[in-house]
């Protein structure tokens, strides 16, 4: 006797329709979590945003290969990967995920769920600042571990660390939203990899020739690395000047990247 | 009061660029039923299901989905239906099971994921990555999805292409299941059979509109006529045959010894056939009733020349 089809079938009524979405804070939880276990699941990412800035910290600290000025170089380093930190989730990691999701119709297909699109970036959001603060835990202990003794306001830290990564969010996104997903992957890995010479990272942009410095002092994660390394390192108050170039930065590439974003 | 249908679409206009993806289409689907859009490639199947979801804007004609506009009150409909996109809409590094789940948390009120899972019979790849799913299982993972926040109204767009045939049976058992309980289906395909099957209402559409419109057996049933087929000893007085059957049937031999009547074969035709063939001493061999298919339907009005 047969009665495969009746043992798994629904009983009558599993599917009355009962429709509605689920309170938004536990959506954005939800979709938070999911992108954030994404994130932590995929091994170029980790590659990216956890192996090679420990790797820089431990390798540039311990070997003098760069002259980093006077002091510790763990203590002008620190700041300066923490910055690349910021970097490298709130831009590279996000623009690729963030394109190949789009490529994919995940994008698209979660703008059919209940799921507004406004609180899908706000799970991004809160994802990138989850990642970033496991980075920036891991990342200090490794420099405390090489002898890095920090200064400075927490607040200014933090402050920096947050328009920073608005900054890093909405160029990311404006590439991830416009580009097909395979120049995004090229051109964010780039992007990275530029910035991390000639963005005060790990070379102090005094070494550059002035024009050039004047240029490069402009750019997100120049000012993210010299206000990090102005608090942590010199102990200085609010950084304004660079505080004022990530605001800008911030909402020149988040309100294009609102315009131009294409969701297909 | 008239019950409002979960879809009405009239006149829809909707370009890209130059190119007209669909052209004055109309399209009603009734409360609680199982409809199928059958098309051609490039008929514009998706393109409607994609404006009803509220994913397009239209350039002309109007769009009402549970009553509601799909662009404008996109946030309040939502919740609503249930979408299967033709493929893609998971995250590659998914695991399956947790993709499900996760779609239900979206919804207050969802089906179990578990059982989901053991009705599709994704329980072997609960925790394989999207990525690594065969193309079946990544169909019936987005099948799931669509179905998980108990909508009243799905889209499955070509929800069994590519499927193997138990897989195919399942997910028709499932659609037979949404629509006992209540739930409006809207799917396309271009099988057939799936359509034959399933559907309570088919539209045919091509070149951008509707074409026709019935159920399988109205379809089947109208235009051309059905035909009865035999074979007997060749030469039979075929004009004595005609004078027999009603005016607007028409008799032929058409090899020797093949005989082929067409018009409409009810059983007091089949009867009339078997009496002249008494009559006259003949056996007829071979009697076989051929009812139109929809895919002759389909072919007759979307004609048979290959389209890209």
């Amino acid at each position: 006797m047969s009665t495969a089809t009746t043992d798994t079938a629904f009983a009558q009524g599993a599917f009355t329709p009962r429709p509605g979405a689920a309170p938004l804070p536990r959506m954005i939880r939800a979709q938070a979590l999911l992108e954030t276990r994404m994130l932590l699941r995929n091994g170029e990412q980790l590659l990216l945003t956890v192996v090679i800035p420990a790797l820089l910290l431990v390798l540039f600290s311990a070997v003098d290969i760069v002259d980093t000025g006077a002091g510790r170089s763990v203590d002008f380093l620190t700041p300066g990967i923490l910055a690349l930190a910021v970097l490298s989730t709130a831009f590279t990691g996000q623009a690729i995920a963030t394109g190949f999701e789009r490529r994919y119709g995940v994008l698209k297909r979660l703008g059919a769920s209940p799921l507004p699109r406004w609180a899908l970036m706000t799970a991004k959001t809160c994802s990138v600042l989850v990642t970033e603060a496991l980075q920036v835990v891991l990342l200090t202990l490794i420099a405390l571990a090489l002898g890095w003794s920090p200064h400075g306001d927490p607040l200014a830290i933090v402050l920096l660390l947050l328009l920073g990564t608005a900054a890093f969010s909405g160029l990311g996104l404006l590439m991830a939203g416009t580009l097909k997903a395979e120049a995004t992957l090229a051109a964010a890995n780039l992007v990275f990899l530029l910035l991390l010479v000639g963005g005060g990272v790990i070379v102090p942009l005094d070494k550059f020739s002035g024009g050039v410095q004047d240029v490069l002092r402009l750019l997100p994660v120049s000012a993210l690395s010299d206000g990090l390394r102005d608090v942590l390192q010199h102990g200085a108050g609010m950084p304004w000047g660079d505080l004022g170039i990530l605001a800008v930065w911030a909402v020149v590439g988040l309100a294009a990247a609102g315009r131009w974003f294409r969701w297909e | 009061m008239r019950i409002e249908p979960a879809v009405e679409v009239t006149g829809l206009v909707k370009r890209y660029g130059t190119r007209t993806a669909v052209d004055g289409m109309d399209l009603t689907v009734p409360r609680g039923s199982v409809t199928a859009v059958l098309g051609p490639n490039g008929a514009g199947k998706t393109t409607t299901v994609e404006v009803c979801e509220g994913y397009r804007r239209p350039d002309g004609g109007s769009v009402r989905v549970l009553g509601l506009d799909p662009v404008t009150q996109g946030a309040e409909l939502r919740p609503r239906i249930g979408v299967m996109l033709q493929s893609g809409g998971v995250y590659p590094g998914a695991r399956a099971a947790e993709m499900l789940r996760h779609a239900a948390t979206l919804y207050a009120d969802p089906v179990a994921p578990e059982l989901l899972i053991g009705r599709l019979g994704l329980e072997a790849c609960g925790r394989t990555p999207y990525r690594r799913l065969s193309g079946g299982q990544q169909q019936r993972l987005a099948l799931a999805m669509a179905v998980v926040g108990r909508p009243e109204l799905v889209f499955l767009d070509e929800p069994t292409a590519g499927l193997d045939p138990q897989a195919r049976h399942a997910t028709w058992d499932l659609v037979r299941e949404l629509r006992a309980d209540g739930v409006t289906v809207v799917l396309t395909t271009h099988y057939m059979d799936e359509a034959e099957q399933l559907a309570d209402n088919v539209v045919i559409i091509d070149r951008g509109r509707a074409i026709a419109e019935g159920t399988p057996e109205e379809l089947c049933r109208g235009g051309a006529e059905n035909t009865l087929r035999f074979t007997g000893r060749p030469g039979l007085d075929v004009a004595s045959l005609l004078n027999a059957l009603p005016a607007d049937a028409l008799a032929a031999e058409l090899t020797p010894g093949n005989y082929r009547i067409e018009g409409k074969i009810d059983p007091q035709l089949l009867a009339t056939v078997t009496s002249w063939c008494a009559q006259h001493g003949v056996l007829p061999d071979r009697l076989s009733v051929e009812r139109r298919t929809l895919e002759d339907v389909f072919l007759e009005l979307t004609g048979k020349e290959l389209r890209a």
